[in-house]
C-alpha cells in the first residue's frame, strides 16, 4: 500500500486490478457449475448405474427419456407449480410489501412476525407441516375440526394445493421484503400531488403503487419463477412426488430415477432439459423487462 | 508492493475454494486404521447394533470400528452414491438379493466364499435359509446377520373384542371384516403408504396364496410377462377391492413407515389390523407401553385366498440382514471387518439383546433363550414361520434389481390410488421385468 501513497497510481493499472476481483467468484462458478455441468452433460451420453464403470451409450438415455410418458407429466407440474405459486405469491407479496413500507410501529413489530418463515429451513418446515397435516394425528384431529383433517397430503388435487401453499408460506415474506423496500423509495409527492387531485387510496395504489413498482415486480417474479425450478427439498419430504407422481417435479423426477431407480444417464438428461428449461426463462423474463431498462419512471418528478 | 496485493487476492481467492473442496472429500477409503460400518438407525434395533459394535471396540482396543447411522430410505440412497463414487464403508449393511447382486457385477464387495470355507464354524452356527440372499452365482458376497423378519399379520384384539368379531380365516373374512370396523370409525388395517413397500407385502402375499409359490418365483427371476398372469391380474383386482371398500386407514398414502406412525395407529386403537414385518413386535412393545405387555397384539400369518393355489404356511420378507466388505478398503480395515464378523457379529450378548426386543436371531440353537424369554410366545411363533415355511420368498424390491425394483414401487403406489388399472400395473411392469 505504502507504494500507492508514493504516486497516484496510473488508471491502466487500476483496470489490471478489476479482473482479479472476479477471480474468488469465477473460481467458485467454474468448479461448483460449469465442471458439473459439463460431466452431466457428458453423462447423458452414457448408461449408468451409479455403481459399475460407465458405459457411452450414445443417444439411448435421450431417447429412453424423451419418449417416457414420465417427462411431459414432470413438466407440466413443474410448470404449473411454478404459474399457481407465481399467481399466489405475487398478489399476496404485493399487498403486505405494501402494508409494511407504511412507518406505524405496529407494522414494523408485524413485519419481524412475518419474517420468521424465511429463516426456517426448508426441511423443518415441511416436517412441521406433514406432522400437523397427518389426518390421524395431526391439528385436525387433534382438535377434533374435521374439516381439517382432510387426507392432505394423500389426494392429487389437496397434496398439490398444500405444496403450493407451503412453498408461498415460505417466500412470501422474501418477497414482501423486496416489494417493502420498493414502495418505500416511491417519491411521496406523487401521493401529495394525487391527493391535491382528489384520488382516493386505491386510485393511488393502482396508478401510482403499481406502475411505480413495475421493476419490483419483474425481479420479485424472476426469483419466484427460476426459483419454482430448484424446489426439491420441501417437495420430497412432504409427498415424495406422491400421491402417484401428483407432485412429481422436475427436479424430484431426476432425484429418483438417478439415485432411487440407478438411471444415471436418464437423469442426467433430465438434468440438462432442467438447465435448459431455466436459461430460457430467465432470458424470457430479462426480455420482458429489460428492453426499457434504461428508461425511467421518475421523469419530471 | 502491488505484488502483495495481488498474492491477497489469490490467497484471499484460494482459500475458500481449496478449504471447501478439502471439506467435500471427507475421509476417504483407506485412510485410517479402523474401519467404518454405516447400519439404519431407529429404535429398538439400532441399540443392539451399536451394542455390538461397542462390545467388539472395547475388546479390540486397537483395531476400532467407527460407526454412523441413517434412516431407512435414506439410507438406501446414501450407499448406493457411497459406493458408486469409491466412499463405501468399510463394512456395508444390506438386505441381500438385487441389490447386493450390482454391487457384486461392479466389483465393489469382497468375495467372501473362501473365508466361510476356512470358518466353516461361522456358517454352520447360522439358519440355513439365510445365505441365499447372500449368494450370487453361487459365491458369498456376504455374511448373514441379526434376525430373520417375515411378515406377519398383526391385530389388536381390544378392538375385535369392540365389535365382537373374530381374526380373520380367509380373504372373504378380511372383506366382511372391513364395513364392520368402517361402520365403527375404526380402520380396518393400519398402512403407511408413502414408503411404498409397505404396500408391497400386500401383493406379496395375495400373489402367493392366489397363484401359490410358483408364481411369486416367475416374479422374483423376472420371467417374461409374469405380472400378467391370470392370478396375477386377479390378486392386482383383489387388493384394489380392499382400497375401493376403505380397507385402509384414511390418509395411508401420505403415511410413512420410517416415522412408525403405521404402529402408532395399531397400538392406539385407531386401526385394526396392519401387515407388517417381525420388527414391527419390537417397536410396538417399545412404543405402545402396555400394549404388548397385557396381550392385546395378536398375531398371525396372512390367511389363505379362497381357491387360492398357495399353501398358508409360504411367507415372505427378510431371510436375514447382511453385512459385506468393500472391495476398496484397505487390508487393514478388511481384516478388522472379518474379525469382526468371527467374533463380533450375533455373539451371545447381541443374541440375547434381539430376543429381548421380541426378534429371532439367525443364529441356530436358541431354543431355550427364545422360551425363557417374555416374549416367548411371539417368539416361537416367528422361529415356526421361518422353519416351517415350504417357501420363504424374499421382498421383491430387495430381490429384483434396484431398476425394476423402483418402477415396481412407484406403480404399486399408484394402482393404491386407483389411477392405474391391474392391466397398466402389468403392461408397466412387463415392460421392466421381462427377460
Amino acid at each position: 500500500m505504502s507504494a500507492l501513497s508514493h504516486r497516484p497510481p496510473p488508471r491502466r493499472e487500476q483496470r489490471n486490478v478489476l479482473p482479479w476481483l472476479v477471480a474468488p467468484a469465477l473460481v467458485i462458478f467454474v468448479g461448483f457449475a460449469v465442471i458439473p455441468l459439463v460431466g452431466v452433460f457428458a453423462l447423458s451420453f452414457t448408461t449408468w448405474d451409479g455403481i459399475g464403470a460407465i458405459h457411452p451409450s450414445g443417444l439411448t438415455s435421450w431417447r429412453a427419456v424423451l419418449t417416457h410418458p414420465g417427462l411431459p407429466h414432470a413438466l407440466w407440474v413443474t410448470f404449473l407449480v411454478m404459474a399457481v405459486s407465481w399467481a399466489f405469491q405475487t398478489p399476496a407479496s404485493i399487498l403486505i410489501g405494501v402494508f409494511l413500507a407504511g412507518n406505524q410501529r405496529y407494522r414494523a413489530v408485524l413485519g419481524v412476525v412475518y419474517f420468521v418463515p424465511l429463516m426456517l429451513s426448508s426441511a423443518a418446515i415441511a416436517i412441521a407441516y406433514k406432522a400437523l397435516l397427518n389426518p390421524n394425528f395431526g391439528l385436525g384431529a387433534g382438535l377434533g375440526i374435521d374439516l381439517l383433517s382432510q387426507d392432505w397430503l394423500g389426494r392429487p388435487g389437496l397434496a398439490f394445493g398444500v405444496v403450493v401453499f407451503v412453498v408461498s408460506w415460505q417466500f412470501v415474506p422474501f418477497h414482501s421484503l423486496i416489494y417493502q423496500g420498493g414502495v418505500q423509495q416511491i417519491p411521496k409527492s406523487l401521493y401529495e400531488a394525487a391527493q391535491l387531485d382528489g384520488a382516493g387510496r386505491v386510485r393511488q395504489f393502482f396508478s401510482i403503487t403499481l406502475p411505480q413498482l413495475k421493476y419490483t415486480i419483474i425481479t420479485s417474479s424472476t426469483l419466484m419463477v427460476v426459483g419454482s425450478l430448484t424446489f426439491f427439498d420441501l417437495i420430497f419430504i412432504l409427498t415424495e412426488g406422491g400421491p402417484g407422481d401428483a407432485t412429481r417435479v422436475l427436479a424430484l423426477d431426476m432425484y429418483k430415477r438417478g439415485f432411487q431407480a440407478s438411471l444415471m444417464g436418464p437423469a442426467s438428461v433430465i438434468a440438462v432439459i432442467l438447465v435448459l428449461v431455466g436459461l430460457v426463462l430467465a432470458l424470457l423474463l430479462r426480455r420482458l423487462g429489460g428492453r426499457d431498462a434504461g428508461a425511467s419512471q421518475l421523469e419530471g418528478v | 508492493m502491488a505484488l502483495s496485493r495481488r498474492t491477497l487476492l489469490g490467497l484471499a481467492a484460494g482459500v475458500p475454494v481449496s478449504a471447501a473442496l478439502a471439506a467435500c472429500g471427507s475421509s476417504g477409503p483407506g485412510s485410517g486404521k479402523g474401519a467404518t460400518y454405516w447400519y439404519l438407525n431407529g429404535q429398538p434395533q439400532e441399540g443392539v447394533r451399536a451394542g455390538a459394535v461397542d462390545a467388539f471396540n472395547k475388546a479390540h482396543p486397537k483395531t476400532q470400528i467407527k460407526d454412523s447411522t441413517f434412516q431407512n430410505d435414506a439410507y438406501k440412497t446414501k450407499i448406493k452414491t457411497a459406493i458408486g463414487a469409491g466412499k463405501a464403508p468399510t463394512v456395508i449393511w444390506g438386505w441381500g438379493g438385487g441389490t447386493l447382486r450390482t454391487y457384486v457385477e461392479a466389483g465393489r464387495v469382497e468375495d467372501l466364499t473362501s473365508w466361510f470355507d476356512a470358518h466353516s464354524d461361522i456358517k454352520k452356527r447360522l439358519f440355513p435359509s439365510s445365505v441365499a440372499a447372500a449368494t450370487v452365482d453361487g459365491k458369498i458376497y456376504a455374511m448373514p446377520c441379526e434376525t430373520v423378519q417375515p411378515i406377519i399379520l398383526y391385530y389388536n384384539r381390544r378392538v375385535f373384542e369392540k365389535i365382537g368379531a373374530e381374526p380373520p380365516k380367509s380373504w372373504d373374512d378380511i372383506m366382511a371384516l372391513v364395513p364392520r370396523f368402517n361402520a365403527k370409525g375404526i380402520a380396518p388395517f393400519s398402512l403407511g403408504g408413502q414408503s411404498r413397500w409397505t404396500n408391497m407385502m400386500w401383493l406379496e402375499f395375495l400373489f402367493d396364496r392366489i397363484g401359490g409359490a410358483q408364481l411369486f418365483q416367475s416374479i422374483t427371476e423376472g420371467e417374461k410377462n409374469a405380472w400378467s398372469q391370470p392370478d396375477a391380474i386377479d390378486a392386482l383386482t383383489k387388493v384394489q377391492d380392499l382400497v375401493r371398500a376403505h380397507g385402509f386407514v384414511k390418509g395411508f398414502s401420505s403415511i410413512t413407515a420410517d416415522s412408525n406412525a403405521d404402529q402408532a395407529l395399531l397400538y392406539t386403537d385407531r386401526a385394526a389390523m396392519m401387515l407388517h414385518g417381525a420388527w414391527s413386535y419390537g417397536i410396538q412393545k417399545n412404543d405402545g407401553k402396555k400394549f404388548v405387555s397385557s396381550g392385546a397384539l395378536g398375531y398371525m400369518t396372512f390367511p389363505p385366498v379362497e381357491g387360492g393355489k398357495g399353501d398358508p404356511s409360504d411367507t415372505v420378507g427378510n431371510p436375514a440382514q447382511y453385512l459385506s466388505i468393500s472391495s476398496k478398503a484397505s487390508a487393514e480395515q478388511k481384516k478388522v471387518a472379518k474379525d469382526f464378523f468371527a467374533t463380533g457379529v450375533l455373539q451371545d450378548e447381541e443374541v440375547q439383546k434381539w430376543i429381548d426386543n421380541g426378534s429371532v436371531p439367525i443364529r441356530l440353537g436358541t431354543e431355550k433363550l427364545l422360551a425363557a424369554s417374555d416374549s416367548a410366545d411371539f417368539l416361537k411363533f416367528t422361529y415356526d414361520i421361518a422353519s416351517k415355511a415350504k417357501v420363504f420368498g424374499q421382498s421383491w424390491d430387495q430381490a429384483l434389481s434396484p431398476t425394476a425394483a423402483e418402477t415396481l414401487l412407484d406403480n404399486i403406489v399408484k394402482l393404491f390410488q386407483l389411477s392405474i388399472s391391474p392391466k397398466q400395473f402389468a403392461d408397466n411392469l412387463n415392460a421392466v421385468t421381462g427377460k
